[in-house]
């Protein structure tokens, strides 16, 4: 096959643009609005940043808001130990007994029904008589997100030769300090575009927090839905913006940190 | 761990002659290792002596890695017994042997650069910064890769990447160096030079070296001694003057280099002298080998370049008295190699000879054609009778 270089024609031009307005007016209109003078959410009513300091006043949304926060960094932390732990006992544990039975009950909530993992882990701290509130939706954050990390560091790690740690051993590192002189910072982009994956993802869940969150202690999606339900006030739409930004920055970080990676000669993280 | 770090500290050791001891370094007893249904190393004993460039020669999958591999404590023998300077190293974890490996594809550290690299071992030994410079300086001017200290080993040719993994396993002063195919991912000039180069290297240090090789004229080269394997076991054990001109067994006499492998019996026994019935060739005269053989099936094998030719036969009482064989036949075959040229010979007996001639002369007008009737001849001394 030879290589041509790009030449748009009419239609190329036509469908790209269709196919960046299908996935971005909405946002760009969120955007937009957001920055609306008006009360009512669909009169343009000249620019305006109020809604953003009505946000900053808004003590209950705040409070969500730090909510997400908190559950966000703790169970995207305890989701990239356990997942990288994971990912090394499959990738290096290569004959263990049931190794296939457990990286399939590992990816598993990748493709369950939220609302099943949701139910699921609602039932089982109803059963446990825990008290629902931040530390449940941080545990249930974590058994949702520690999948996706133990991809992303496994296909890393699945790239590193074993040599490199045989070499660390022969040069007289003990297993766990080659592991710690050579695999770690190996895979270490990969950890950490885990973990921002993790904490993006538990940031915008809405259904399994739901489940097993109790009063008082809402997240920003969940407060946000319910607000929504009263009608929608341009002050969501602040909020959304804020987000859209925040994760915008977060995706951003994520990619320089595997390009930095694969500028110094390793292969980038899956991301 | 203590004395390495001794040795390491001071600086005129790397200089100090080469211990002899008693024992030889490496004891390598009734060694074996199974994995699932297949033994890869069976019953294999081997002593090594210190100061030693010896190779491990075999085709691929013959065990000669796993060898290696329990030599740096990398998998451990199911039964038998490995000792260096006499003591079973069995329980010793890789990291605890005074042994290093150069490995196979190099295993440089991708995110440390050469001076890191090469420094490793040196740091996991407690070199203070001052000694890990030091050596490492040395290191670096010995395998002559100055100025290139601050690259990472992807801003490195194929070569300098081979030095910096060879500078970083002989850092700790080990007692034993294991090479794994060193130079397998070079091409074929540079590999040339780094064969001279490494076996400077090993005559100057006076480091006992183990490498495994499936290149035999890489093992011929620089090699002391040889160890020949196959399917788990050693073949033979030898200088690579021995293996060639010796070989133990026909298996051994066509793995390394080329043969002609005429299979027979022996019809009569004169003192030294065997004559023997070979298939498809006639009769033959063999010199009786060290080991006699029996009245069994045997097989005589003749190196190429030991068969001459000539358009006319040697003198007829040369022949009759057996002190020369000659047989005729013709050139079915020609190749030339520059050196030398490969020529294959039809018997009138049904077998075919492969012939080696060294092209002497830039004009050779004499030289084979195909088709042309002629006399291939060598002395009994040049057949190899070997067991079938």
């Amino acid at each position: 096959m030879s290589v041509h270089p790009l030449r748009l024609s009419r239609f190329n031009i036509t469908s790209l643009v269709l196919g960046l307005a299908f996935l971005y007016l909405p946002i760009v209109i969120l955007v937009i609005y957001s920055f609306n003078a008006s009360r009512l959410v669909t009169v343009w009513g000249g620019w305006s940043t109020r809604w953003y300091t009505e946000f900053f006043n808004d003590r209950a949304m705040l409070d969500a808001a730090w909510m997400s926060l908190r559950v966000g960094v703790v169970s995207a932390t305890l989701a990239t130990v356990l997942g990288t732990l994971a990912a090394i006992a499959l990738t290096r544990g290569a004959g263990f007994r049931g190794r296939t039975l457990m990286s399939g009950m590992l990816y598993a909530p990748l493709v369950m029904p939220e609302v099943i993992t949701g139910l699921s882990l609602l039932l089982l701290f109803v059963a446990l008589d825990a008290g629902r509130g931040l530390v449940t939706v941080t545990i249930a954050h974590t058994t949702l997100t520690m999948c996706f990390v133990t991809v992303v560091v496994q296909s890393r790690l699945a790239g590193i030769d074993r040599s490199l740690e045989e070499a660390a051993m022969d040069l007289g590192r003990d297993p766990l300090r080659a592991f710690m002189a050579v695999t770690l910072p190996l895979i270490w982009p990969a950890i950490a575009a885990g973990w921002m994956l993790a904490f993006t993802l538990s940031l915008d869940d809405l259904v399994i927090a739901s489940f097993t969150t109790g009063p008082g202690s809402a997240t920003l999606p969940i407060r946000i839905y319910s607000e929504v339900r009263l009608g929608v006030k341009p002050e969501i739409n602040a909020i959304c913006t804020l987000i859209v930004g925040f994760i915008a920055v977060v995706i951003v970080l994520a990619s320089l940190v595997s390009k930095l990676s694969s500028a110094r000669g390793e292969s980038a993280a899956p991301l | 761990m203590t004395n390495l770090t001794a040795t390491v500290a001071d600086p005129a050791a790397s200089d100090a002659p080469v211990i002899a001891y008693p024992t030889p370094l490496l004891r390598i007893n009734g060694v074996t290792k199974v994995f699932g249904a297949h033994s890869a190393v069976n019953d294999l004993s081997l002593d090594i002596k210190a100061g030693e460039f010896f190779a491990l020669l075999g085709p691929s999958g013959c065990g000669k890695t796993t060898l290696l591999r329990m030599l740096a404590g990398f998998e451990a023998p199911d039964t038998g017994k490995i000792e260096l300077n006499g003591e079973d190293i069995a329980a010793v974890l890789p990291h605890q042997r005074p042994v290093n490996m150069m490995f196979q594809n190099y295993a440089l550290f991708p995110h440390l650069n050469v001076r890191d690299n090469i420094g490793f071992g040196l740091k996991s030994a407690g070199l203070t910064r001052l000694g890990i410079d030091t050596r490492v300086a040395e290191m670096v001017a010995l395998v002559k890769l100055q100025g290139l200290e601050k690259r990472r080993p992807d801003q490195l040719s194929g070569g300098q990447k081979q030095r910096v993994a060879l500078a970083r396993a002989l850092a700790r002063h080990p007692q034993l160096l294991l090479l794994d195919e060193p130079l397998a991912a070079l091409d074929k000039k540079l590999r040339e030079e780094t064969q001279v180069e490494l076996m400077a290297l090993q005559r100057q240090l006076g480091t006992t070296f183990v490498i495994v090789t499936h290149d035999q004229e890489e093992a011929m080269t620089m090699a002391d001694r040889i160890g020949v394997m196959n399917s788990g076991r050693l073949q033979q054990v030898a200088t690579p003057r021995q293996l060639y001109e010796a070989p133990a067994s026909r298996w051994v006499a066509e793995f390394v280099g080329d043969v002609n492998i005429v299979e027979g019996g022996i019809t009569h026994r004169d003192s030294h002298r065997l004559t023997i019935a070979g298939r498809d060739v006639g009769t033959l005269f063999a010199i009786e080998p060290r080991q006699p053989v029996g009245d069994a099936v045997i097989c005589v094998a003749i190196r190429p370049e030991k068969i001459r030719l000539s358009r006319r036969g040697p003198a007829t009482d040369l022949v009759n008295s057996g002190a020369m064989n000659s047989l005729e036949g013709v050139i079915s075959d020609v190749g030339y190699l520059g050196g030398r040229s490969l020529y294959k010979v039809k018997l009138d007996r049904g077998a075919t000879l492969r012939v080696a001639l060294a092209n002497t002369a830039r004009l050779d007008v004499d030289a084979y054609s195909i088709g042309e009737r002629v006399a291939a001849w060598f002395a009994p001394d040049d057949c190899v009778v070997l067991v079938q």
